[in-house]
């Protein structure tokens, strides 16, 4: 089993959980340090032992490191295939990226908003909630516009007769009223704008989520595993215009965030045994080592007989739509081994090479949407300038680059905007939520 | 001055456009394909006994509009090619070969009706092409498969051997058509009923790759189609040559 979490607070915390009242440390980016202090001094005897907050002090880099991984990957495999795409995960196992931005998003997110419900209650937590849900929204149909204008495009001034049947796909174009309505209310996704409406409908949930967690932690994660079953059992899908249905099913999908919120909440903590046992971390590299066979065989098709006939008509297809089993499975066992070999202290994590990364993962949404942005215009410089896989890969890496840069914009700006704050003494940890 | 130097790249740029056309047109297109996306596991033993016995090959091609450029009596489309390919390869044997174009019909629909299709024709192969429509419907993949299978079993009563050909690789459309879950359901049916797969979408990319075509390319004019076609029909030929295991002892 898993999380990325299960160090998150610190040897300290792990040991004393902090009482979530707590959180005036909050006001200081203080060194680990100052916050392992109370926690030694105040055993747990709170109200609610049931859900612990670890010290805030010192921001958990390996969620920035793996979010801005995350979002890197949801790029490069947005763009058509290239040579970076060697790079990404989805080529050595059954989990992608997508997985990785769910969970840290759904741990994050309970986090952040999880504090704010303890300290100021459901309402002003739930408000909270919902301002982030409409900023995601305003970024979403942002993103279509974009989208509606390159689309719109390429459908007056391309006519290739070899594609005369694809192109019947651009018929929405016909009726703006309908497809601009359905879009609004998350209907009309085209491939790639998956991820937002997914995260927008799962964030509108977290308050009821966050509520149930403070009731019962285990419960709510039993509770969100039984709809995973159930979604499985009676096939359970949004549908989507103008025909079709969402393609990531949020009826399946939120086990993940929910997943990531139970971790956030404690559940990590309680689990590090779990997960730094032997046997689990065997498991893992055993499964991961499989799904690594498995996915040679898609790509070397001449391994395929390898594989032996009744596996390959048990395990096929594996379903992202509806979070297939297998994809949930490799992903904790990748987080599991990620989370017992990289330790919070890793050096690394503060080295100037893995600073690109974490600076993405500390502003996810303006650099999701900024990623979806940028694979649209990518596609469109490959189709006006054709090129071999060289552009490709000068493409995507400057893909990259303008996300690097634009995130240390915004942490630019941030640090000038919060020396202000701090002056009055002020200090929003929304950021972390990242959007992420 | 200003204006001399304009024509001068004005010339300059239509002599190297010239150049590029009518090297595009004399040679015959480089399209090699990978021998990988070529060989497949699954066999022909319909084809095979029906070119060693009969010396006929009777050939259905049945699908969408990709199946054709500009009508069915297409001789430029991929369907034609490979008769032409299989010809030249298989002299001594009679190739027919006829299309069934059923544009913007799904899987499904397609499955209801193969019945009625191979009726009376009694092919020894059916080719059949689908799966974009399906896609561009964004039919639900579990759905689709399962027409897919129908559709084959119903093939495989009728005598025929089956190839599958799932899609085009369109990149113009990516954004808006998604293509990998109908692939992947093609390739497990494939699997299921073992049955040889074209993987029309990988050699396609794989030429885009390559450089040999530019499917990028917004032309209007039919050129880059035949050429496709043509590579397309000849690829295919290689394809059930090898999967019906036809040496060169009946190939002469």
């Amino acid at each position: 089993m898993t999380s990325i979490a299960d160090r998150l607070s610190g040897p300290s915390a792990a040991a004393a959980p902090t009482p979530a009242a707590e959180t005036v440390a909050a006001a200081s980016t203080a060194a680990a340090g100052i916050t392992a202090a109370p926690a030694a001094a105040a055993p747990a005897k709170a109200a609610s032992p049931a859900i612990t907050f670890p010290a805030v002090g010192e921001r958990e880099l390996r969620l920035d490191l793996f979010r801005g991984l995350a979002l890197w990957l949801i790029f490069i495999d947005h763009l058509p295939p290239n040579l970076l795409t060697w790079f990404t995960i989805r080529n050595y196992g059954f989990s992608d990226a997508t997985e990785i931005f769910i969970f840290i998003s759904g741990y994050t997110a309970a986090f952040v908003y999880g504090r704010a419900m303890q300290d100021a209650g459901f309402i002003v937590a739930t408000a909270r909630i919902l301002r982030r849900v409409w900023q995601i929204y305003v970024a979403h149909v942002f993103l279509f516009t974009i989208f509606l204008a390159e689309i719109s495009y390429v459908a007056t001034s391309f006519e290739n007769p070899l594609y005369t049947e694809e192109m019947g796909i651009m018929d929405f174009l016909k009726q703006p009223d309908v497809t601009i309505v359905q879009a609004l209310i998350l209907r009309f996704r085209p491939v790639n704008m998956d991820v937002l409406p997914l995260y927008i409908v799962l964030m509108l949930f977290l308050p009821l989520i966050l509520w149930l967690m403070r009731w019962r932690p285990d419960v709510t994660l039993g509770l969100s595993v039984v709809l995973y079953a159930v979604t499985w059992e009676l096939d359970l899908y949004l549908t989507a215009y103008p025909n079709g249905f969402w393609a990531f099913n949020p009826f399946a999908w939120q086990l993940l965030f929910v997943f990531g919120a139970w971790c956030a909440l404690g559940g990590a903590q309680r689990m590090a045994r779990i997960i730094n046992s032997p046997i689990t971390l065997g498991l893992c590299v055993a499964y991961l080592v499989a799904a690594f066979c498995v996915t040679l065989t898609w790509y070397i098709p001449q391994l395929g007989h390898l594989m032996p006939r009744r596996i390959e008509q048990w395990m096929y297809p594996i379903d992202k739509t509806d979070l297939d089993v297998l994809r949930f499975a490799h992903f904790l066992a990748l987080a599991a081994l990620t989370v017992h070999y990289l330790r919070k202290d890793w050096p690394l994590l503060k080295s100037p090479w893995l600073r690109p990364l974490i600076v993405c993962g500390q502003h996810s949404l303006e650099i999701f949407c900024l990623g979806v942005f940028l694979a649209f215009a990518g596609h469109f410089v490959l189709a006006e300038v054709s090129g071999g896989a060289m552009m490709h890969a000068v493409i995507s890496l400057c893909g990259i680059l303008v996300m690097w840069g634009v995130a240390s914009l915004i942490s630019w700006y941030k640090r000038e905007a919060d020396k202000g704050a701090a002056r009055k003494g002020v200090r929003s940890n929304a950021d972390l939520a990242g959007g992420g | 001055m200003k204006s001399v130097s304009w024509l001068r790249f004005g010339i300059a740029a239509l002599a190297i456009s010239l150049a590029a056309s009518a090297r595009a047109e004399d040679a015959p297109q480089n399209c090699e394909v990978p021998a990988y996306l070529l060989t497949t596991e699954s066999s022909l033993p319909k084809v095979a006994d029906a070119v060693k016995n009969a010396r006929t090959l009777d050939i259905l091609v049945v699908g969408s509009r990709s199946s054709s450029i500009v009508s069915t009596s297409d001789a430029a489309a991929y369907p034609a090619r490979l008769q032409a390919a299989l010809k030249d390869k298989l002299p001594a044997v009679t190739v027919n070969l006829t299309v069934e174009l059923q544009p913007k019909k799904t899987a499904e629909e397609i499955a209801g009706n193969l019945v009625k299709l191979v009726e009376g024709k009694r092919p020894n192969l059916v080719i059949w092409q689908t799966g974009t429509v399906d896609a561009m419907r964004s039919i639900d993949p579990d759905e689709f498969r399962q027409a897919v299978d129908d559709g084959v079993a119903t093939l495989q009563k009728a005598g025929a051997d089956v190839v599958l050909m799932n899609l085009q690789y369109s990149p113009r459309t990516e954004t808006l058509i998604s293509v990998p879950p109908y692939v992947d359901n093609m390739r497990v049916v494939a699997q299921q009923r073992d049955i040889p797969l074209f993987d029309r979408f990988a050699i396609m990319r794989q030429w885009n790759e390559q450089g040999d075509f530019d499917l990028f390319n917004p032309t209007h004019g039919v050129e880059l189609a035949k050429q496709v076609h043509d590579c397309l029909g000849r690829a295919l030929s290689k394809f059930i040559i090898d999967a019906a295991h036809l040496g060169p002892a009946q190939q002469n």
